[in-house]
């Protein structure tokens, strides 16, 4: 598999770019249909603040590369193969528990990455991951204070969203997997190893799913690939929406 | 669906230090700590803030307004109850 860039920081920034931006765009697609008004301001708001790390994150990498490529290029211009986004990020909305749960896991992986991402031996990438992680805390707590009431909610609520976790824990393992990549990025002090974010993971996850008086899903079976590529089937419709207007109508303005 | 509508919550926004916070608008929620998480995605989205109230819209007592007459309307011709009879330093700044 080739890598995303000749340079293995910019390849690692845009493999962080990558989810946020996946994640970013499945949280858009609530907009103007989640449950209440309220929450439909606050999801459109933690999809704007992910599609913001992101243009962050490439428009760093970009600067790194040197080269030609800007934040549209890699945002709107790559094949699906050359998303390196976990496979979590790419699973659909199903319900509102479903979209928490994905969430409460995202965020509970992305907050201590970006603690960690703001002592970069790069200071542009510090100063970004700095900015990033108040925004994550507040999306750990968004979620978690839903995945609470929803949990403790009423027996369907409960039901929904402990059937969320269960559906969706099999993409926790690839969020903390380790590739050659990772290592040389922590190991040159510019990125962050992301084994070493699942022991604050498991903390968050612990204290919000007992709170919510769920059980937490057994650890062991994992479903990976994105993080090098292998994508599941979603990752194409979603490209499709995302990419028409810029495959359609390459740099339109308005 | 059998789920209760979510009570309506009033919300203040102190935007500087030195002014006191301002109603800004309402919202749905089923308890404080969402009504404050939800406050602060609709009323904070374009500005810095300092700090958000949510109150209950229900622990709000308010004035009739079919009493308008008795409540309000004596003060209007109170002309001396206005403070425009002298002026006020700029030093003073908020009132």
């Amino acid at each position: 598999m080739a890598p995303v860039s000749a340079d293995p920081r910019a390849a690692w920034l845009i493999r962080v770019g990558d989810a946020t931006l996946i994640l970013g765009h499945r949280l858009s697609e609530w907009l103007s249909r989640a449950p209440t008004l309220e929450e439909d301001i606050a999801l459109a708001n933690l999809s704007l603040d992910l599609i913001g790390q992101t243009r962050a994150f490439y428009t760093r990498a970009c600067e790194i590369e040197g080269g030609g490529r800007d934040e549209t290029d890699l945002a709107y211009r790559r094949a699906e193969r050359d998303y390196r986004n976990p496979l979590l990020v790419e699973q659909p909305n199903g319900n509102f528990a479903d979209t928490i749960a994905r969430h409460l896991i995202f965020s509970g992986y992305a907050y201590p990455l970006y603690e960690k991402l703001a002592h970069s031996n790069d200071t542009e990438t510090a100063g970004i991951a700095t900015r990033a992680s108040r925004e994550m805390a507040y999306h750990l707590r968004h979620a978690g204070e839903w995945i609470v009431r929803l949990g403790d909610g009423t027996p369907q609520s409960h039901d929904k969203t402990q059937a969320a976790l269960d559906d969706l824990w099999p993409y926790v393992p690839e969020l903390f997997e380790v590739d050659d990549l990772d290592r040389e990025a922590a190991a040159s002090g510019f990125g962050v190893d992301p084994s070493t974010l699942r022991d604050e993971f498991d903390a968050t996850m612990g204290e919000v799913i007992a709170r919510a008086a769920l059980t937490r899903p057994a650890d062991g079976f994992g479903l990976h690939g994105g993080k090098t590529g292998r994508h599941s089937e979603w990752l194409g419709h979603i490209l499709a929406e995302m990419q028409f207007l810029q495959r359609a109508y390459p740099d339109a303005r308005w | 669906m059998t789920e209760s509508p979510a009570p309506l919550w009033e919300v203040f926004i102190r935007p500087r230090t030195g002014l006191a916070h301002r109603h800004v608008g309402s919202l749905h929620a089923h308890d404080a700590k969402m009504a404050l998480l939800s406050a602060r995605n609709i009323y904070t989205r374009r500005g810095e803030t300092l700090s958000i109230w949510v109150i209950p819209s229900s622990a709000i007592v308010a004035s009739d307004p079919g009493e308008k007459d008795m409540m309000f309307e004596p003060t209007g011709s109170k002309i001396y109850r206005h403070p425009t009879f002298y002026e006020v330093p700029d030093e003073v700044g908020h009132m």
